[in-house]
């Protein structure tokens, strides 16, 4: 998307020597949801005897009285404007959170449209822009939603309203469409972790009671990904949508769709790519495993679908990486396991070898995990090959020395597991490091000769050289 | 080009084996090596083995690392010579095509780029026979990818293809702007300015059109905001008579939407827009839309609009230009002065200055002078240095002296800001200033802040102070260094802070060209040779540089009698980087 609202880097953000956790002031910082344009009139709305005052029968006319007063929307962020009429709303929201837990009866056909139209104004608008262009979930503050007295009564209201034994949701679902859900998933992206928390609950009522948004819920979170993923790479409601999806997977039945094993090949696998990972990297991983324990067939593309985005330049991320690895391999099959190990394997002792020592650390630990080692064991004569050379090699020269002592203890180990074929690999140690460099040798004599005869033929072409 | 042909005897020293060897090593960084060097590996086998064993190999292992794919995309799009020239371009169109169906989408755009490069290499029957169809499957390909990559080709084929052709394109454009997923309309809606203008007017009209407004309407405003982009483009193909009915209604309801993102992408465009619409729209419909763009709730938008102040205004027509501004716009600008967002009041400063031009004199002493003052008032720096920064717009109609009393404040309190950032933004104005506020005025004002700067504790500050006192000179001539800062200068090199002493080194390098021979050699010199006996070796070395630097504006005499003994015995120091200074000196100096 255009990076409408980046201004010039100013001058007064660049002082940088210290942390922006620290640099910032910890001042709370709120925001109105832009949708108030100056509308300047001070607003009237007129008092409404409570429900509880009034007689049964006239409970359902005052309910969607009180519903349409409710659909008024003010501005917070002039903490001085209406404040009457703000706390008057305050008090009918809290009055309606209570009567649809505990009434019976008072849900007649018209209150439904009634209903969806008052969430509707108060919780869709569009986000305000975020406070700073590079905003950082990790290091700054979120910025908290003004409206957030009114906004979450409204939330919890709708939740109870979706809860309550009287909704139906087929009439509801005239009124819940998709144009609704659309906009309830745009929300997501608000900064404020509260109202994710409650719009997380009221996706998940409406996944569960209607079947008929079940589909396009799931295409249009897809779509929310894919942006993140290859355009914006900023969508902050992405850790709770994954776990909305959890148990969504979870729910699956078998055999799986094909549509379903896209999602987890297209969609979940690259979202290991997205510099945030750490923000959502913990629910990531939990859908991933659900889909392995659903079907282990689909064990080996996504390993390889993670050996493929495997971190280059990011320690943090690639310790992240070989977390969820762990967790895969922890319910991994023995027949997936074969089919996978070369090329994790491969993967496994680069880490090892890794100069950051979290990350080396890291990956010796799968040495301490039973049931990988028995899988190892089982598969030593492939493993120990691949893995032999960086194991030796650090031995003699990883500079942490904690690293150096882990080496040994799977060396060790190894060595305990198929001694006959560990010798070997010991004598031939030192021949198969020179056959390697003599094939880097020829490699580089080849693409000498080959750039030679590139000068040749472009000084040919040229017409410097007749042909 | 079939001398380059496979023909040469040499070829048979590379088997393809050993090449695709390479191109498949289990290391990433070699496989993207060879990659890179594609074109080699080409080379080597000649066109036709590269048309028939490379280009196929390359179509059929495809699934490699997004980098490698990256390198290999944009090495196809250079690859037509080697393949046998435009006549066999259309082989690179397998590999291309899988490359603008990947997930990536780097990879995709270079493919795609690739493959309109290359699409002009192609003859018209071969884009018709090729090319045309690779669209067409591109567009209607199950994942959304193919369909995104589509909607980059249309408008490199559509102008070159038949008649009948042409209205499947057209067709193939209708759909994928309706596509279910959004990734594609965004697509297609940041390609539609571009296909408007390869089609034929009629077709605009009566296809386009309609794209155009389904599009600014649609539910993800990431979609709508690309169709403001669009707009320019549209009303730019259209006759005068047609926008009113065309595009205006879209353009107003684009003005007004609820996202603010529609919104600031209308107040980024809107100088092109004003272009494209022309005067009369401009001040029937764009005025008003400016005004509300300027008051906007959201300080993105208005920040964006301020941006355009000057555009927009500089823009109108100029029988009604000055009234527009005077009624309409100037109270909006006003209002902006003292806006509560610092980003809205600093794209402010940085334009409202250019107002002044466009007003002229009496205005601008009566209306935009009391903003200038405010703004140079204002609390961000920023603001501050925008206005600064722009000085020399309101120097050419009123004189900056009716500034100065209320810039000479806020150039001191700049130059003494907290933040090194803020003083190395000042500093830089300090040449400008100085032209325009003349000798006597900088003399008196603002030269003790010039030499402050040369002892700041941070080195980018004095190091830019040392810059600027060389562009003063250069301005203000030899004779006026003489007197006023020469000799501050030289005082500084017996200063008991070493940092201090090398500035003085600094400076003098920085100021021996501008000061000329005379003084370089009778007042700079003696105190850059006595400096080479400093008990600190940095000083020392940079005495070493610093003799390298002043030797050409010095007189062989003098570089032989004065400044060799000296780099000599420097060149003997027991510092290994003074020696190494000095002896480069030496041989700069052809001394050695």
């Amino acid at each position: 998307m255009s990076s409408a609202a980046t201004s010039p880097p100013s001058v007064d953000k660049v002082d940088g020597f210290s942390r922006k956790s620290v640099r910032k002031a910890k001042q709370k910082r709120s925001q109105s949801s832009s949708q108030f344009r100056s509308q300047g009139k001070p607003i009237e709305l007129t008092p409404l005897p409570l429900l509880k005052d009034v007689p049964a029968a006239e409970q359902a006319e005052l309910f969607l009285k009180k519903l349409q007063q409710c659909c008024i929307v003010f501005d917070f962020m002039d903490t001085l404007s209406d404040l009457k009429m703000k706390e008057y709303k305050r008090s009918t929201l809290n009055e309606l959170v209570d009567y649809v837990t505990v009434s019976r009866g008072y849900l007649t056909e018209q209150a439904y449209p009634e209903v969806v139209r008052t969430v509707s104004c108060n919780i869709f608008r569009t986000l305000p822009p975020s406070d700073s262009n590079e905003f950082d979930p990790e290091e700054d503050e979120p910025t908290l939603e003004a409206s957030w007295p009114h906004l979450q009564l409204v939330y919890e209201f709708f939740i109870r309203f979706l809860e309550s034994q009287e909704f139906q949701p087929s009439i509801a679902k005239k009124y819940i469409d998709q144009k609704f859900v659309l906009q309830l998933l745009e929300l997501f992206d608000s900064e404020d972790p509260r109202e994710r928390d409650y719009l997380k609950t009221v996706l998940h009522r409406i996944y569960g009671k209607f079947l008929g948004l079940r589909a396009f819920i799931r295409k249009q979170i897809n779509n929310i990904f894919l942006r993140f993923v290859y355009e914006t790479e900023h969508f902050n409601g992405v850790a709770e949508l994954l776990e909305i999806l959890g148990s969504i997977i979870n729910g699956f039945a078998l055999p799986l769709k094909a549509e379903h094993k896209q999602f987890l090949v297209k969609v979940l696998i690259p979202l290991h790519t997205v510099r945030s990972l750490s923000l959502f990297h913990a629910q990531l991983a939990y859908c991933i495993v659900q889909f392995l324990e659903k079907d282990p067939a689909l064990t080996e593309p996504v390993i390889r679908g993670l050996l493929k985005f495997w971190p280059k330049t990011c320690s943090q991320k690639e310790v992240m990486f070989l977390g969820e690895l762990e967790e895969i391999l922890d319910v991994i099959e023995p027949s997936q396991f074969v089919k996978i190990q070369e090329p994790l394997f491969k993967q496994i002792s680069r880490c090892v070898s890794s100069p950051h020592f979290q990350v080396a650390e890291r990956a010796l630990y799968y040495w301490n995990n039973e049931y990988i080692m028995s899988l190892i064991e089982e598969n030593s004569n492939v493993i120990l090959p691949i893995m032999f050379a960086s194991l030796y090699r650090i031995s003699k020269e990883h500079w942490n020395p904690a690293i150096v002592a882990l080496v040994y203890n799977v060396l060790k180990a190894f060595m305990e597991m198929n001694s006959t074929l560990f010798d070997e690999l010991t004598a031939t140690y030192k021949s198969d490091r020179q056959r390697e460099k003599k094939k880097e040798k020829e490699r580089e004599e080849l693409w000498k000769k080959l750039e030679d005869l590139e000068l040749k033929r472009g000084l040919r072409s040229d017409g410097i050289i007749p042909t | 080009m079939s001398k380059m042909a496979g023909a040469d005897g040499d070829d048979s020293l590379y088997p393809i084996a050993v090449l695709i060897d390479e191109l498949r090593n289990e290391d990433v960084q070699l496989r993207l090596n060879s990659i890179k060097k594609l074109s080699t590996i080409a080379l080597a086998l000649g066109v036709e083995r590269t048309r028939t064993e490379l280009l196929p190999f390359l179509t059929d292992t495809i699934y490699d690392e997004d980098e490698v794919l990256l390198a290999l995309a944009e090495q196809l799009g250079s690859f037509t010579v080697l393949v046998g020239g435009p006549e066999y371009v259309h082989c690179l169109l397998p590999p291309l095509e899988s490359l603008a169906t990947v997930e990536e989408t780097v990879v995709r755009d270079k493919a795609v780029e690739s493959l309109r490069k290359i699409s002009h290499e192609h003859s018209p029957e071969d884009l018709e026979a090729h090319f045309e169809p690779l669209v067409k499957r591109l567009a209607s390909g199950d994942w959304f990818t193919s369909r995104t990559s589509a909607c980059g080709l249309f408008s490199v084929c559509y102008p070159r293809v038949s008649k009948s052709t042409k209205s499947e394109i057209r067709q193939h454009f209708r759909t994928l702007c309706s596509d279910d997923t959004p990734m594609v309309r965004r697509a297609a809606a940041s390609k539609l300015g571009e296909f408007a203008k390869v089609l034929e007017l009629e077709y605009v009209k009566s296809d386009l059109i309609p794209l155009f407004a389904a599009l600014a309407s649609d539910e993800q405003d990431s979609v709508r905001l690309l169709a403001v982009e669009a707009c320019v483009s549209i009303a730019q193909l259209l006759p005068q008579e047609d926008l009113e009915k065309l595009v205006m209604p879209t353009l107003r309801q684009a003005t007004e939407d609820k996202s603010w993102r529609v919104r600031y992408m209308v107040a980024d465009k809107f100088s092109e827009l004003q272009k494209a619409v022309g005067p009369e729209i401009t001040e029937n419909d764009l005025v008003p839309s400016f005004q509300n763009l300027l008051k906007d709730c959201e300080a993105e938008v208005r920040a964006a609009a301020a941006n355009k102040v000057k555009e927009f205004c500089e823009n109108l027509p100029a029988d009604s230009r000055e009234t527009i501004i005077m009624n309409s716009i100037l109270p909006c600008v006003k209002e902006l002065v003292s806006d509560t967002n610092q980003h809205v009041k600093s794209a402010l400063a940085s334009v409202i200055m250019g107002l002044s031009t466009i007003l002229g004199k009496d205005n601008t002493i009566e209306h935009l002078l009391p903003l200038f003052l405010a703004q140079l008032k204002d609390e961000c720096p920023e603001v501050r240095l925008n206005i600064i920064s722009n000085l020399d717009c309101v120097n050419e109609v009123i004189g900056i002296r009716q500034l100065s009393q209320s810039l000479l404040p806020a150039i001191v309190e700049l130059a003494e800001d907290a933040k090194w950032r803020v003083r190395l933004a000042i500093i830089e104005y300090m040449p400008l200033l100085a032209g325009q506020l003349g000798m006597e005025f900088f003399d008196e004002k603002l030269n003790s802040l010039c030499m402050a700067w040369l002892v700041d504790h941070v080195y980018a500050i004095r190091e830019a102070a040392t810059c600027n006192l060389m562009k003063l000179v250069e301005r203000f001539g030899a004779s006026w260094a003489q007197s006023t800062i020469v000799p501050k200068v030289l005082g500084m090199a017996s200063d008991p802070n070493y940092l201090h002493r090398m500035t003085t080194l600094f400076c003098i390098s920085a100021l021996s060209e501008a000061c000329g021979q005379e003084i370089t050699t009778k007042q700079m010199l003696p105190i850059v040779l006595k400096m080479s006996e400093d008990q600190v070796a940095n000083v020392r070395f940079n005495v070493a540089k610093s003799l390298q630097k002043i030797g050409p504006v010095l007189e062989n005499s003098a570089l032989q009698a004065e400044v060799r003994p000296v780099l000599e015995k420097l060149a003997t120091d027991q510092d290994m980087d003074v020696k190494y200074f000095a002896q480069e000196a030496m041989t700069v100096l052809s001394l050695a």
